[in-house]
């Protein structure tokens, strides 16, 4: 090592510091004696008179010092220049005796006089400079005047000065630890200084002295928070880890209520957001299981510190953020933690160490909080260049965030990670496909699959990698899985990693009955190589022989006594042991052991399946962002995070008088300085008696704001909108005739009419009509494109007519993606109003052609009155293809009109979006109105939560969508159809075999069936007994490719080819249930 | 806070320590050069090393290690931060960061390190404020300096430490007032093996050179300020007033600095510039494999795209390539198997493509793995999202300063998977 020689020679000089040179080790001889030269010669520059040698003898020096040489034995020449004019030599001389005042004490102390001297100077800087010297001096005979220097310059005029006394005050404690009493007397003076330059200086003089007082905090806590915007960076990040840990002392936990969900995160999560808007009593078996607690109400400083911290999430500096997002993380309720992951994203934008950090504490946060980070799942795609250890980060991320939604994207994602070149971190992705597939049982089979085809991979480390994991796959469900065992127990004759072959002989060795075949020879061939295997497989092997012998014992009786034989001669005394131990269970002896008769239960009871955790679990009882939780392990002066209390500690404690604040006039001075440039800050700073009452106030004065003008703006709104409905009415009207002129036969007939309370282009619904006719299904797909384009032309001109008769306000055409579904939804509405009398009719003329009919959004008793309804209508959605279309049906059952039905802000899974329908302003009792809100599903059939809101009310509701509804048809031709097929193999193919009922066995039944259940279009097809059906899911595009080969006496096979796997085994599924019911 | 800091170079000597409490033994980087040898490469050294007295950081920039040394607790994000923070600063004053310079310039960077930190807390880490207390060396001066035997350190004492804007010199004059601001956008991309885009953000900063005298009081506001969806500004940005009014309003630092910083979000639709066509093929070692790129331009709006650069690292079976571009330069190391090609510009009309053959080593099976292939690029005057910078007004100070502003468009980190 380099290191080492200099560190000898560093230790020759440290060792005597009264020593001259040549007290030197010998040994460093040609080094010696030029530096014996050289030294003098600096000495003699040093001595002289001449300004300009004397800086180049001390910029050798200190050039010296840089390069770790050892030059404390110019300290006596050195020390004479301290109070040299040249600013630059002071400097330097400075530099040099920071750095061995320590080592030469008594002639340090020749210095001290001149830094006295400047601590009286006039000049504020110089008294700060003064002071920072003498402070870092550490000569323990110094520290009574270090002590006095440092009160006198904590009540100094000059704020700079001030900060200089805080930075000095750890300096000192450092050296003795006797002064911490006297030293805090005067971190309580500056704790209590109101100028930003000192704040952060004396709370990290806080944390290292006395983090304990956290009663020295009280008075000064709204003040940090206000300043604490305006503090330089590095106080930022030291004065909010303090305020977290402060926080923790003194309010109560924001989550207490939900502590009970606490054990399901996800739900917990967005349950939280509910819990808000309803109050606690919602949670009504939570809070009956809790001891009559009072309900939460968050302590007004407490969301002081919320809100005073949050634009520090803007800053530029990475250490920054990170306090603010632990800060959050630790102390904000549930439903507020979402805002950190933005800012933490953009972090991994930095630098590869800090990606580093913010990638650990991510992964902490994602396992508590999964919900969070859901949106970005894409931020943590990982790119070939990242350097490895980002990688296994990243993925250790995504496997977090992997949920029953976005697993397909995530294994995708996986599939293209295995064929990297980084080996190290291609044996992490499968660790990372084992842990999804035990978490998300949905597609184990899928990963299975996926593994075992990795088993034939060329390179030695994935193949192995993959047997381990699927050992540990095959434990959770091993009966089904008898072929894989077979396939491993043929790689034996091919992997040579240790632990591979040891995983594989105990998965046959544990499933031995599945393989009864197999098992015994696998014996044999290890029998015969016994003597060359790693020790992990002899004991295997020792196990496989044992199992084997329990339960196979005529096949393989000599087999096993000769395993045990060659064990028992064994080098290892393990395996001799192991053998010994085995011998005496498994073979009866004369003296009839009694463990013996139990031998079975020993070696083949049920074990459990393991547990593949994230190591990240758990490390969220370390402080986020600390070091002791990076290195999961706690640093020396590591403070612990504390417990929230029980009952919340008296919150007077904070107040200040305001006098006192008013009084002082430094503040003034202060204010006046900086008024031009902080002026907007300046109000958040002023003074903290305001604190109290400002935030419920300003809330208050916000919403009733907010609600005033909202109600103003809606009412006026509603007038326009009355007119414009006159007119709009007159318009479609004729509009309506013209449709009518090219109706053909009486069923087209109904299709129009549904289109009128639907949306504007609809040949979801004619697709839907064609599955209930299945008679007509090819011939009318031509019709259908045709019917569709017509009915296209005709709305865009009825918009177009509409928008020149109404003059519709400008708002409209803001919106860029709706306008057109605005314009046709509102008509819609007001066409049923027009020809529909009996609103009753509606569902009558769709739920036969929809798949899955009326749903219930919202009872009408749960609704006061206002019932609710949803059909997914299959049209495509205009404003945007990726949406699902849903029809919604609202009838007013109640005495009163429900006026300003809206979906209030939904609280939407990540990906999914909403597009709401326009407002309707008023239903009035017993009349039933249509709109059409398409939903963005992101091909997951997670439910879509929104509220339903009238003016007075709101209504959780949700739409979950069954598989079929997530795709649209696609049309092509069989060749086509069977070249996307041949694409579509391997992980993406799902079959299943299933027998159709007699009922079940004509074409037009079978098609029917399963154009109902999924919205896919049937593709012509030359045999008569196979049907294919193509569509694409509507987020993604991806294909969905369905065959179904059925063959005499009602035996058929399902199959479906899709990349997004999760679709398709879901849909295989609700096919199979469709045609066999 | 911290204790020390290490620099160390890539071959492992440690060439400048400076320690700002008790002195640490320099053996203690024994424990990094450990964890250097273990991690290969120089990126996968892990940024924290625990030593059972003290705890290593460290960044890696310009071919060097920073290795500060902390004993206690602290947010290791703190100490990474002011460690790019020196890197930075050095850079800011040297031009560039490397061995030679840092070692010619000891006794400067020596100074910096002292005013940066006091007794391990960052003091002045503001390069306008350093750049008062200590002069940036520059030819001029150096000269000056030996002829007169005046020095590097500032004579008048600084007084930006005290003011209310710490990162402002105080007394700044200049005969041209100009105001320059570079909006820069970055694509960062991955492309998959069909050409769709698996993910795509813009990542966007607006660098400033301000050379205007006095006090100015800047305002800059943009004409769509809500594709910015995630920002991060330089510390002089009133917050409060980009909440309510979007806009940038703020007294700038002197001289080049990172006004904002910028993400827009992943709902719009990222234009892709650039597509590459590919088709690379192994065979096993006993006949050549197929091997073709071609690049072209996508969503351009109008621009020409420049500086094209294709860089993929080749599996390690492959022995060598013989490629000939339609244009450009293209080189193929054997030891690395990285694979470079200048492209230069792209000519819509006439598509720079790659072709040629790749033979594997002898005896080397057919590698599984696609390479994956890097880009660069650059589009000048256009910022890709369309973002546009409205106007720039000057408050406190009378004269008329010249202002300027640049659009780019660049390629982050972009790739297409093969």
């Amino acid at each position: 090592m380099s290191g080492a020689p200099a560190y000898s020679e560093d230790k020759g000089g440290s060792a005597g510091p009264g020593e001259p040179e040549y007290g030197h080790d010998p040994a460093s001889g040609g080094i010696f004696s030029s530096d014996y030269k050289r030294h003098d010669d600096l000495k003699e520059m040093l001595d002289t008179n001449k300004d300009s040698l004397k800086l180049e003898a001390m910029k050798r020096i200190v050039a010296m010092i840089a390069r770790g040489k050892n030059a404390s034995d110019l300290f006596p020449a050195v020390v004479k220049n301290v109070a040299c004019k040249n600013i630059e030599v002071k400097k330097l001389v400075y530099v040099y005796l920071v750095r061995y005042a320590e080592e030469q004490q008594d002639l340090a102390l020749l210095s001290i006089s001149t830094f006295q001297r400047g601590l009286k100077d006039p000049n504020q800087l110089i008294r700060a400079s003064a002071l920072r010297v003498l402070s870092s001096i550490r000569v323990p005979i110094i520290v009574p005047i270090m002590m006095l220097a440092i009160k006198e310059a904590a009540s100094d005029m000059s704020p700079y000065v001030r900060k200089t006394a805080a930075h000095a005050i750890p300096k000192l404690y450092s050296l003795d630890s006797d002064q911490k009493d006297q030293l805090i007397e005067v971190i309580e003076k500056l704790l209590a200084d109101k100028t930003t330059l000192v704040a952060g200086s004396v709370v990290m003089a806080f944390e290292e002295v006395c983090p304990e007082r956290i009663d020295l905090i009280h008075k000064n806590y709204r003040k940090l928070c206000n300043l604490l915007i305006d503090v330089e960076e590095w106080g930022q990040v030291v004065i909010i880890s303090m305020l977290t840990r402060y926080a923790r002392t003194q309010f109560l936990s924001p989550t207490q209520n939900e502590s009970l969900l606490e054990e399901n995160p996800e739900k917990a999560f967005y349950g939280s957001e509910e819990d808000e808007a309803k109050g606690p009593g919602s949670e009504e078996a939570a809070a009956a299981a809790l001891p009559a607690r009072k309900p939460y109400v968050m302590d007004p400083d407490h969301r002081l510190l919320l809100r005073n911290t949050k634009p520090l999430l803007q800053s530029r500096s990475a250490a920054v953020v990170m306090a603010v997002a632990q800060l959050y993380f630790h102390l904000a309720p549930k439903a507020e933690v979402g805002v950190i992951a933005k800012a933490l994203v953009r972090l991994l934008r930095s630098h590869s160490e800090v990606q580093y950090v913010v990638l650990q504490n991510v992964a902490t946060m994602s396992i508590k909080r999964r919900g969070m980070f859901e949106p970005y799942l894409k931020s943590f795609y990982i790119r070939s260049t990242d350097p490895t250890q980002i990688k296994i980060l990243k993925l250790e991320v995504l496997t977090n965030l992997a949920n029953e939604t976005n697993i397909p994207t995530v294994l995708r994602e996986f599939q293209t990670y295995i064929r990297s070149m980084d080996k190290d971190f291609v044996a992490a992705t499968i660790q990372a496909i084992g842990r999804c597939a035990t978490n998300i049982g949905r597609v184990r089979d899928t990963c299975l699959n996926g593994l075992v085809q990795l088993l034939s991979n060329r390179d030695e480390l994935v193949v192995a990698e993959s047997v381990v994991v699927i050992k540990k796959l095959l434990q959770m469900q091993p009966a089904q899985h008898g072929e894989i065992i077979k396939h491993l127990a043929k790689l034996t004759d091919n992997i040579q990693v240790p632990m591979a072959r040891a995983s594989i002989l105990w998965l046959i060795g544990e499933y031995c009955e599945h393989v009864p075949k197999i098992a015994p020879d696998v014996l044999r061939k290890m029998a015969k190589s016994f003597t060359a295997e790693e020790d992990i497989v002899k004991l295997q092997v020792i196990n496989l022989a044992a199992k084997l012998y329990l339960t196979n014992s005529k096949q393989t009786k000599l087999l096993t006594q000769y395993v045990l034989s060659l064990a028992k001669y064994d080098q290892n005394y393990d395996i001799r042991d192991r053998a010994r131990f085995t011998r005496q269970l498994i073979v009866p002896s004369e003296q009839g052991g009694a463990l013996s008769r139990h031998a079975k239960k020993l070696f083949l009871a049920p074990k459990p399946a393991p547990v593949l955790e994230s190591s990240f679990k758990d490390r969220d009882h370390f402080q986020l962002g600390s070091l002791s939780h990076l290195l999961n392990a706690k640093a020396t002066g590591y403070q612990e995070l504390p417990d929230w209390p029980e009952e919340a500690p008296d919150p007077s404690v904070r107040n200040v008088e305001v006098p006192e604040w008013t009084k002082c006039s430094n503040r003034e001075k202060r204010k006046e300085k900086e008024k031009p440039f902080y002026s907007d800050s300046e109000g958040e700073s002023g003074p903290t008696e305001s604190a109290d009452s400002e935030p419920e106030s300003e809330s208050e004065s916000d919403s009733k704001s907010s609600s005033e003008s909202g109600s103003g703006e809606s009412s006026s709104e509603s007038d326009n909108e009355d007119q414009d409905e006159d007119e709009e009415k007159g318009g479609s009207e004729s509009e309506q005739s013209e449709e009518e002129g090219k109706k053909k036969t009486k069923k087209r007939k109904k299709v129009p009419e549904g289109h009128r309370e639907g949306s504007s282009s609809d040949e979801g619904s004619d697709s839907s009509s064609s599955s209930s006719e299945s008679e007509m299904t090819s011939e009318s797909e031509e019709e259908q494109v045709e019917g569709a384009s017509w009915r296209k032309k005709t709305t865009q001109t009825s918009s177009h007519n509409l928008e020149q008769i109404m003059d519709f306000p400008t708002s409209l055409h803001v919106q860029p993606v709706s306008p057109p579904m605005i314009m046709s939804t509102s008509l819609a509405a007001d066409l049923e109003g027009l020809t529909l009398t009996d609103s009753s009719l509606v569902p009558s003329l769709l739920s036969p052609v929809s798949s899955i009919g009326r749903q219930e959004l919202l009872h009408r008793v749960a609704g006061e009155g206002l019932a609710v309804d949803y059909v997914f209508s299959r049209q495509p959605f205009s404003g945007d293809p990726h949406m699902v279309s849903v029809h919604i049906y609202f009838s007013n059952n109640s005495e009163t009109p429900i006026k300003g039905l809206h979906v209030g802000t939904p609280k939407l899974p990540a990906g999914i979006s909403i597009q709401e329908f326009p407002e309707i302003e008023s239903l009035a009792p017993g009349e039933s109105t249509t709109a059409v809100m398409g939903i963005n599903f992101c091909d997951s059939t997670q439910a879509a939560n929104f509220q339903l809101c009238t003016q007075t009310r709101q209504f959780y509701v949700s739409i979950q969508p069954p598989v079929g509804e997530l795709m649209a048809p696609v049309f092509m031709s069989e060749n086509e159809f069977k070249k996307e097929q041949g694409k579509l193999t391997g992980m993406n193919e799902i079959t299943e075999k299933l027998t159709l009922p007699d009922t079940c066995r004509n074409d037009h039944v079978v098609v029917q069936k399963v154009t109902t259940t999924a919205n896919l279009g049937r593709v012509p097809c030359g045999t008569s007994d196979e049907y294919r059906f193509a569509g694409r899911t509507l987020t993604s595009g991806s294909l969905v490719l369905l065959t179904l080969d059925a063959r005499p006496a009602g035996a058929a096979q399902l199959t479906v080819n899709s990349e997004k796997m999760v679709i398709g085994t879901m849909l295989v599924k609700d096919v199979i249930q469709a045609l066999t019911q | 806070m911290i204790h020390s800091l290490f620099l160390i170079n890539s071959s492992g000597d440690i060439f400048l320590e400076k320690h700002w409490k008790s002195v640490v033994s320099r053996s203690v980087c024994d424990y990094f050069f450990e964890a250097q040898e273990r991690a290969t490469e120089a990126e996968n050294v892990p940024p924290v090393i625990p030593t059972p007295h003290h705890y290593l950081l460290s960044v890696y920039r310009h071919k060097i290690f920073f290795v500060a040394v902390i004993q206690t607790e602290v947010p290791p994000l703190f100490v990474i931060e002011f460690l790019h923070r020196v890197v930075d600063t050095f850079q800011d004053y040297f031009g560039v960061c490397s061995e030679p310079v840092i070692k010619d310039n000891v006794v400067v960077v020596y100074e910096v390190l002292e005013e940066m930190l006091d007794n391990g807390f960052p003091l002045a880490t503001e390069s306008n404020i350093l750049k008062e207390l200590i002069k940036p060396p520059t030819i001029l001066r150096t000269v000056v300096n030996t002829i007169t035997g005046s020095t590097n350190v500032g004579d008048q004492l600084p007084t930006g430490q005290l003011s209310v804007v710490p990162w402002r010199r105080t007394g700044v004059k200049y005969t041209n007032n100009e105001a320059y601001f570079d909006v820069v956008e970055e694509i960062d991309a991955i492309i998959d093996k069909s050409g769709s885009t698996v993910t795509a953000e813009i990542q966007g900063v607006i660098d400033a050179c301000v050379k205007l005298t006095g006090m100015p009081d800047l305002t800059l506001s943009f004409m769509n300020p809500r594709l910015l969806d995630d920002v991060s500004f330089h510390p002089c940005v009133r917050f409060k007033r980009w909440e309510s009014e979007r806009i940038l309003s703020f007294i700038p630092p002197d001289g080049n600095f990172r006004l904002l910083s910028y993400h827009v979000s992943a709902q719009n639709l990222v234009a892709i510039p650039v597509y590459v066509k590919h088709s690379i093929n192994f065979r096993d070692s006993s006949s050549l494999g197929r091997f073709e790129i071609t690049v072209g331009p996508k969503q351009t709006m109008g621009k020409t795209i420049e500086g094209v650069i294709v860089t993929s690292q080749m599996p390690k079976g492959v022995l060598n390539m013989s490629l000939t571009p339609s244009q450009g330069t293209h080189t193929f190391d054997p030891v690395t198997k990285m694979l470079s090609w200048d492209v230069g510009k792209i000519n819509p009309q006439k598509l720079p493509s790659l072709k040629g053959t790749t033979s594997l080593q002898a005896g080397a099976s057919k590698p599984d793995e696609n390479p994956t292939i890097n880009l660069q690029f650059k589009i000048q005057q256009l910022a890709i999202s369309g973002l546009k910078v409205n106007r720039l007004d000057m408050y406190g100070e009378k004269y008329k300063p010249f202002k300027g502003i640049k659009y780019m468009t660049k390629a982050g980190k972009f790739q297409v998977r093969t």
